[in-house]
């Protein structure tokens, strides 16, 4: 009677876990495939495997519609935002680890509030001054945007790997006669390596695939980022369904492909967080 | 930890000068800033002209504006109803299943996270394009297995758009939900686990007695961050409907109503960004209240539980 009920229990799970791999697989296998396939086939053949392997949809994005160039700014701004704001946020979660003084525990939860703060809120005024520094409609404005985006969250990273560092290391350090920027740089650094990568990477995603502030604080097209560049070219395809999915597939594969490969620092470093709250 | 004297007072100000400047300048003083101008209104794109609250009472009191606020207001209840029970129940009763040991669940907790690691905007296309009424293929697949009368016009009928596009959201953050409740439940002690199961308790009362009270702060936190992620939520609705929450704004949330108020021409729909700040700042009191309720139920919540 046990073994029965169990053996149906497993069915049970297997059955369950395929159903939700294939909602979560079909709609993005569906996407590449269409991006391959002509028009014709698209409505003839919607189910079936594409006869050839057409590659001409993303030849055009390419060769007419200039998509290198966005995607060197989409990778330029992410890797430049999250370059300052890790450094940033290592400085500061490093002082506020490793001094004593009044305002510690005070200076943590201001930034950490930034988790759940929306900043789209603000998005009149950061409009504004960005305005008023004259820049509006660069890639600037956008760095800075996401570097004050990533902070509270590789903060929040931070400020535990750091407080793992034994406070002799830095001690014996202080008495050789080094400096404190070199303490931070010799010493700490090297040791939160991980962490460094965890609080990069766990912003990546966010980052790289923002849409609102390309949409409100850019306007010319060689400006666009990928997400912004997917937004305000889709309406423009629509008699070529294949160039529409072959977008969606050029936005979504370096996110895919940078997830697979790892995966495990998104996992702990997301479920770390969940866990400490 | 080092003592903060004099000597080292210069480096606690040069370690935490930068992120704080950043941080505080375009991040948490821009939402004050925008409340200040809402307090003004102008022709340009910096409103100049002090008027007072006079944007909130027209915002209440004109029938052009108030019309369109609760109606937002209407959705983005309804929108993040939907979104919740899909990611909190569903996805708790996933995690459940995740967490048991077969074969496999290291794929399928990998596999889960991979569509929250997308864009909302490119989510909201590829479901688009699938619920399409002339090429889609959920229609045609509908079609082919006989449900022909369950083909519906999904994004254009008001009374199906708001769903459709609630489930698109939840799709995709449904393995963050799934993330979050595995690694609660993966954290429970396993002889409390295997103590109640030689006690004889069946999945119920394991999840009632055991699972439920471990992941209620996990519970909270999801929730708190749906309900943000919600009653700001823009890009599922600039993608799956437009920004006039089409058809007939039955899909405009607080998101899409504060970008066409505050960022788009009047012939487009816009305010002017004096009344786009206004709408800002009531999205703002409206989550600020939402998180407070949220934190208190749940803090009562888990304080009743611990006694």
């Amino acid at each position: 009677m046990m073994n029965m009920k169990r053996s149906i229990s497993k069915t049970f799970l297997y059955l369950a876990m395929v159903l939700y791999s294939l909602t979560i697989l079909v709609p993005l296998f569906v996407m590449m495939m269409t991006s391959f396939k002509t028009n014709a086939e698209i409505f003839n053949n919607p189910f079936g495997l594409p006869t050839s392997f057409n590659v001409d949809a993303y030849v055009d994005l390419f060769v007419v519609s200039n998509y290198g160039k966005y995607f060197l700014n989409s990778f330029g701004v992410t890797i430049l935002s999250l370059a300052l704001a890790v450094t940033m946020s290592a400085l500061a979660a490093y002082a506020i680890s490793k001094y004593k003084f009044k305002y510690n525990r005070a200076i943590y939860i201001y930034f950490v509030v930034g988790l759940v703060v929306p900043i789209k809120l603000g998005t009149i005024d950061i409009m504004i001054t960005m305005l008023r520094l004259s820049l509006f409609d660069t890639l600037w404005a956008l760095i800075i945007v996401y570097i004050a985006m990533a902070i509270p969250l590789s903060v929040f990273v931070l400020y535990d790997y750091i407080r793992m560092v034994p406070e002799e290391l830095s001690s014996a350090a202080r008495i050789d006669g080094c400096s404190e920027p070199g303490i931070f740089a010799r010493i700490i650094v090297p040791l939160i390596k991980p962490g460094l990568a965890a609080a990069g990477i766990i912003s990546f995603i966010p980052n790289w695939n923002e849409f609102w502030f390309p949409l409100v604080l850019i306007k010319s097209r060689e400006n666009y980022t990928i997400p912004l560049a997917t937004g305000q070219l889709f309406g423009q395809f629509d008699t070529k369904l294949n160039l529409v999915f072959a977008v969606l597939s050029l936005a979504s594969i370096p996110v895919i492909v940078i997830y697979l490969l790892l995966s495990n620092y998104f996992v702990k470093g997301l479920s770390a967080g969940a866990v400490k709250g | 930890m080092l003592e903060a004297r004099k000597k080292h007072a210069k480096f606690l100000f040069l370690f935490i000068f930068p992120a704080f400047i950043v941080y505080t300048v375009f991040m948490l003083l821009p939402i004050l800033n925008s409340m200040k101008y809402s307090l003004y209104t102008g022709e340009g794109l910096i409103p100049d002209q002090f008027v007072g609250l006079d944007n909130y009472i027209r915002l209440f009191t004109e029938e052009r504006y108030y019309t369109k606020f609760w109606n937002a207001f209407r959705n983005n209840i309804k929108f993040f109803v939907i979104v919740t029970i899909v990611q909190n129940v569903l996805g708790f009763f996933m995690a459940v299943l995740v967490t048991r040991s077969f074969k496999g669940s290291g794929f399928i907790r990998k596999l889960s996270f991979l569509p929250t690691t997308l864009s909302v905007l490119v989510v909201g296309y590829i479901f688009k394009l699938i619920l399409n009424p002339y090429y889609g293929v959920f229609d045609k697949f509908l079609g082919l297995i006989g449900f022909e009368s369950l083909i519906l016009p999904w994004l254009g009928d008001p009374r199906t758009a708001l769903f459709v596009v609630a489930i698109a959201v939840s799709w995709q953050f449904f393995g963050e939900s799934v993330l979050f409740y595995t690694s609660g439940i993966d954290g429970i002690s396993k002889s409390i686990m295997e103590a109640a199961r030689i006690d004889g308790a069946n999945i119920w009362q394991e999840i009632y007695h055991i699972i439920l009270p471990s992941v209620l702060p996990i519970v909270g936190i999801v929730t708190i961050l749906i309900f943000i992620g919600d009653f700001t939520q823009f890009d599922i609705i600039f993608a799956m409907t437009g920004t006039r929450g089409d058809p007939n704004y039955s899909t405009d949330l607080f998101g899409s109503l504060f970008y066409r108020t505050a960022f788009s021409s009047s012939e487009r729909g816009g305010w002017g960004t004096g009344m786009g700040a206004a709408v800002a700042t009531m999205m703002f009191v409206v989550v600020t209240i939402g998180v407070g309720a949220f934190l208190t139920f749940f803090t009562k919540k888990r304080e009743a539980l611990e006694k």
